[in-house]
């Protein structure tokens, strides 16, 4: 990320800071309602620039391997027409829903699936069309999770990512929204007015990223226990792993192991 | 307290009431049933929860006003441990997820897997898993039939059913050398081929299910004690389902035939011959009806599976995708061949170092996500995968159906008795290790 990009996320970030204090400080569904930030236009990429094998870098990396280069995965944006049924849903949620060209800051259509990147305060809106229209009779939210696309380089503003996916019964169609938050600002509007399912399945993303559901009616850790502190799925999270001795040889925990990268 | 039929006396104890009349109201107090608010803590350990599930009721004499579930006690972080773990290793944590339906963990994951390397499985490769995946339906139907029948008091449901499923754990064991937790189905195909003879097995076998599922219905079905106990109890319909995101068994006993193996089929299962069973009662009763006609279409599709199997490849033909080490079932399960052991150790240096590069290193999967969702005996089973083009997952996540169906226990229970909590939580069949992950 070029510089003028982090100095403006930084910016963004204060700024998040201090609307979703005064969001969140309003009870119930008003943070919902509640003056929410665009979540930042930039795309996450998965992984980050990597060079070598096994984390071993510089003059002293006699690996072999030194001359390899990862690069940063982004999905690349689609362009109309996006094929299959993609035209006629995205036309028809266009129709629904009039925000559609803010609403939605990229189609991405991969493997024959099709993944909206929502802005978080158009996802409600999004997510009403989607279930409401009769063109579109999304009945059922199918899944809820989150996924954290770390960068130890850069804390970016659109670290954490909450991904929906959707199911027309009536049409047999799928679809995936995602909302991206940074760590600072995890602030993402609950789906549980509109799909009750959402209930338990944002308090996981909660418990395991971190990812606050406004205007979720108890969003409490689910699945570790009460007092646990931090976000074990996150990316920085260590594995916890101990390691195993055998015969006197010291056998390093999985997430300290030399890896093939 | 003068009054004849409750006489009291002073003691060093107290004041010692004797009641033997009918006048309680005079000795108590007003209205003694509204005010009788019990919290009652049920589980984690605890018979009748299908293991470590605990359910927090509030009670009103008998009657549930209000029902939580606490779940979280068999959290053993599977997702988080594939991160650390190449993509074929992940299918042996994913396995251990819903423990009853290993096959159905570890199919979820590979179509994923497959779909990320944009590969397919060849014919004979897709026809073993539907095989397994439907004799794994059938054993965790048995399960759930056993321990619900158990915890309503029907024993012989219980020891019928897990003697039913342990003839479905023996021909698994017969195939993959392992009665549970297989880590049989891979990404790029199945472990190794079926074994020889395999086939007056399987159908001694499938004479036996009918067999079995035809005593159980002739037990249960026409069973007074096991009708009133399921029958209008534990009523949930399409729009509570669809709302609270219920599939599968649940939502097909309300009457909807949403069955993925029908509207999103995999793996060629629009090609197979069988039925959706539905139900229009939405009640534990239909539950029963519907799991139980599943198991008849499940054997259908296994007659189906045997009747269609001709020999041929059951990896993908790729050499950078396909395990290398050809295993072999032996007396004691399933361990190396030996003639792959010579060949890599006595005959080539190229198959040595082929094998070493994909057991350590593994292969890498293209970046990208997919959803990728199979009907498991519980409901939609969804696997979100995201690939970042290393070696390695950079993210599982499961949709369990047990962990989504189980929000529906509050509203099955509120408002009915105590009593039939226990036919309603064992009628959404949940298995913890899958709910808890």
């Amino acid at each position: 990320m070029s510089d003028r990009n982090s100095a403006k996320a930084t910016e963004q970030t204060a700024a998040d800071l201090k609307r979703s204090t005064i969001a969140h400080g309003n009870e119930g569904n008003d943070a919902v309602r509640g003056p929410l930030h665009a979540s930042a236009g930039q795309d996450s990429a998965i992984g980050f620039p990597r060079r070598g094998m096994f984390g071993v870098s510089g003059p002293g990396d006699t690996s072999g391997y030194g001359e390899l280069a990862r690069e940063p995965w982004i999905p690349p944006s689609a362009e109309p027409p996006y094929g299959g049924y993609f035209d006629e849903l995205l036309t028809a949620l266009a129709a629904a829903y009039p925000g559609f060209g803010l609403a939605v800051t990229r189609v991405v259509v991969d493997r024959n699936e099709l993944t909206l990147h929502v802005a978080r305060e158009h996802l409600l809106g999004v997510a009403t069309a989607l279930r409401n229209d009769p063109d579109l009779r999304f009945e059922l939210c199918s899944s809820v999770s989150g996924v954290d696309y770390y960068n130890p380089r850069d804390e970016g503003s659109n670290r954490l990512h909450s991904v929906c996916h959707l199911a027309s019964m009536t049409y047999r169609r799928r679809i995936r929204l995602e909302v991206a938050v940074s760590v600072a600002d995890p602030h993402i509007p609950s789906l549980t007015a509109l799909y009750p399912t959402a209930d338990w399945q944002e308090r996981e993303a909660y418990d395991m990223f971190g990812i606050i559901y406004d205007g979720h009616p108890a969003l409490t850790r689910i699945l570790m226990p009460d007092d646990w502190d931090g976000y074990p799925q996150r990316k920085d999270s260590p594995l916890g792993g101990i390691s195993v001795q055998y015969k006197g040889a010291n056998i390093p925990p999985p997430d300290e192991r030399r890896v093939y990268q | 307290m003068s009054d004849s039929y409750a006489p009291s006396r002073a003691t060093t104890e107290g004041r010692v009431y004797n009641l033997s009349g009918g006048d309680w109201d005079q000795v108590i107090g007003a209205d003694p049933i509204h005010e009788e608010r019990i919290v009652l803590n049920m589980g984690p350990q605890h018979p009748s929860t299908h293991g470590v599930l605990r359910l927090v009721l509030e009670l009103e004499g008998e009657t549930v006003t209000d029902a939580r579930v606490v779940i979280g006690y068999l959290h053993t972080g599977i997702e988080k441990n594939t991160e650390y773990r190449t993509w074929t290793q992940a299918v042996q944590f994913l396995t251990r997820a819903d423990y009853l339906s290993p096959f159905f963990n570890e199919a979820v994951f590979c179509l994923g897997v497959e779909k990320l390397l944009d590969v397919e499985v060849p014919p004979r490769g897709q026809l073993i898993r539907i095989m397994l995946m439907e004799i794994n339906r059938i054993s965790s139907h048995w399960v759930w039939l056993a321990t619900s029948g158990m915890e309503l008091g029907a024993l012989t449901a219980m020891t019928n059913g897990f003697r039913a499923r342990e003839r479905c754990l023996d021909v698994l064991e017969a195939i993959t050398g392992l009665r549970m937790n297989h880590g049989f189905i891979r990404p790029g195909g199945v472990t190794m081929d079926l074994p020889d003879g395999y086939e007056p097995t399987m159908r001694t076998w499938v004479a036996e299910q009918r067999r079995e599922v035809r005593d159980i219905e002739k037990l249960l079905t026409g069973q007074l004690i096991w009708v009133n106990r399921l029958k209008n109890v534990g009523w949930i319909g399409v729009e509570g389902c669809l709302s609270l995101g219920i599939t599968g068994p649940l939502l097909r006993a309300a009457g909807l035939a949403w069955d993925l193996r029908k509207n999103e089929p995999y793996l060629g299962y629009e090609s197979f011959d069988f039925e959706v069973p539905t139900d229009d009662r939405g009640d534990c009763w239909s539950r029963y009806v519907v799991r139980v006609a599943e198991m008849w279409e499940s054997i259908k599709i296994v007659e189906q599976v045997l009747d269609r199997l001709e020999p041929g490849p059951t990896v993908v033909g790729d050499p950078t995708i396909a395990w290398p080490a050809k295993l072999a079932l032996g007396p004691d399960g399933l361990g190396n061949s030996l003639e792959h052991i010579e060949h890599i150790m006595t005959g080539s240096m190229e198959a040595l170092i082929h094998h070493f590069k994909l057991t350590t290193e593994g292969f890498r999967v293209p970046s990208g996500q997919v959803y990728q969702a199979v009907e498991s005996p519980r409901g939609e089973l969804g696997a979100h995968l995201v690939s970042d083009g290393g070696t390695r997952p950079y993210r599982v996540h499961l949709r369990e159906p047990s962990f989504v169906n189980l929000q529906a226990t509050a509203a099955l229970s509120i408002g009915g008795m105590l009593a039939d909590v226990v036919a309603s939580v064992g009628s959404i069949d949940p298995v913890l290790g899958g709910c808890d992950r």
